[in-house]
């Protein structure tokens, strides 16, 4: 009897059971953030107020540049200065020997050599760092689609659009500021998209009731 | 003087007892566990999102309302494209109606910040994705964006 009472059951040492749930603590935080969604912004247009308001939107034609992705995921562009039509998205990307994209966006954007039939260049003052310069802030790209065009074949002609936009603008952020674009604080960000605004007008599709054609 | 040196030996400080710490530890995981998983739905239809290498960031989660398109994941339900709002299958003429219901549930100064975030099916065709546009358009639901993954291309 006496000799029992003196076997104690030891305890259960549990120190590390902190460290354990600590690190189960860190590895539910570092994982849950994860998941943050991402994507291509846009800004919708307000809807018509009335029918003719459809209509109404003016456009010079050396200002405005066509993009259209038809239902066999090929691509159209049109300006005035010319066409060019790429088979496949690949082809679109640069990969088939034509002119990517995203460089007739930026040649259109830009209008280096001041043609006639690129958008037209306006003076504009932008304040201290970048002073006078000449942009084109008329020009808008629109982008079109057919009823069947897969939503695959539109986002990567959307991403090859913010591409070329996104290119401009660092190009801009290291000859103003000698910085890259995500380095720069956000007041020189927004000043830098004034100087180069996204302006990718999204159309509604011209007629659905021709596709049922097939033509 | 013995006596003293005794007591000296005796009165050492406590060790401080910390068997409550992993309670305390396991009480944050669990809160942190229960609160992260809570505002996400449960999908019932599912999508491939496109891939897109010029992805932002959507920054402030309380303020983006989910349309999730695609197909759905029960077969008795059809294998056409659908739309998923708030955990039931919806049509296009419900849009209006939901953003209206996001859209009170934010306070007044951060309604017009709210995002809409369009997690379509690659496959999808773009007539159902105008469809719904237009339908946000009509909603004054002007902020949107394209759900991607980060990729190359």
């Amino acid at each position: 009897m006496a000799k029992k009472k003196k076997r104690k059951t030891p305890n259960l040492n549990s120190s590390s059971m902190a460290d354990v749930s600590f690190l189960l603590l860190t590895f539910f935080l570092m994982t849950s953030s994860m998941d943050t969604d991402s994507g291509l912004a846009r800004r919708l247009p307000p809807p018509p107020q009335s029918e003719e308001q459809l209509q109404k939107m003016d456009v010079q034609r050396r200002n405005l540049m066509v993009v259209l992705v038809n239902y066999q995921n090929q691509i159209m562009v049109r300006t005035q200065a010319g066409d060019e039509w790429y088979n496949n998205i690949a082809e679109m990307e640069g990969k088939g020997g034509k002119v990517r994209l995203k460089d007739k966006v930026k040649e259109f954007v830009l209008n280096p050599n001041n043609r006639p039939d690129l958008p037209e260049l306006i003076e504009e003052d932008f304040g201290p760092p970048i002073g006078k310069v000449l942009v084109t802030s008329d020009h808008v790209i629109s982008l079109q689609n057919d009823a069947t065009t897969s939503y695959k074949a539109y986002i990567a002609v959307q991403n090859e659009l913010v591409k070329a936009y996104n290119e401009l603008r660092d190009e801009a952020a290291k000859k103003y500021f000698g910085r890259s674009y995500k380095e720069l604080l956000p007041d020189q960000q927004e000043l830098i998209n004034k100087v180069y605004p996204q302006r990718i007008s999204e159309a509604e599709p011209k007629d659905y009731k021709q596709q049922g054609g097939g033509k | 003087m013995g006596k003293f040196n005794k007591s000296a030996d005796t009165r050492s400080v406590p060790e401080l007892n910390t068997a409550s710490m992993p309670d305390l530890v396991f009480a944050i995981l669990f809160f942190f566990m229960v609160t992260v998983s809570m505002r996400s739905e449960t999908l019932i239809v599912k999508y491939t999102l496109p891939t897109a290498s010029e992805v932002q960031k959507l920054e402030k989660k309380s303020l983006v309302t989910y349309i999730n398109i695609g197909i759905p994941l029960d077969p008795r339900l059809g294998t056409g494209t659908r739309m998923q709002l708030n955990d039931k299958l919806a049509e296009v003429s419900d849009i209006q109606d939901y953003i209206a219901q996001e859209k009170s549930r934010l306070n007044e100064a951060d309604q017009q910040f709210m995002t809409v975030s369009i997690k379509a099916d690659e496959n999808t065709r773009m007539k159902y994705i105008s469809d719904v546009k237009q339908a946000l358009r009509k909603a004054y639901a002007l902020k949107i964006s394209y759900s991607a993954r980060k990729g190359e291309n």
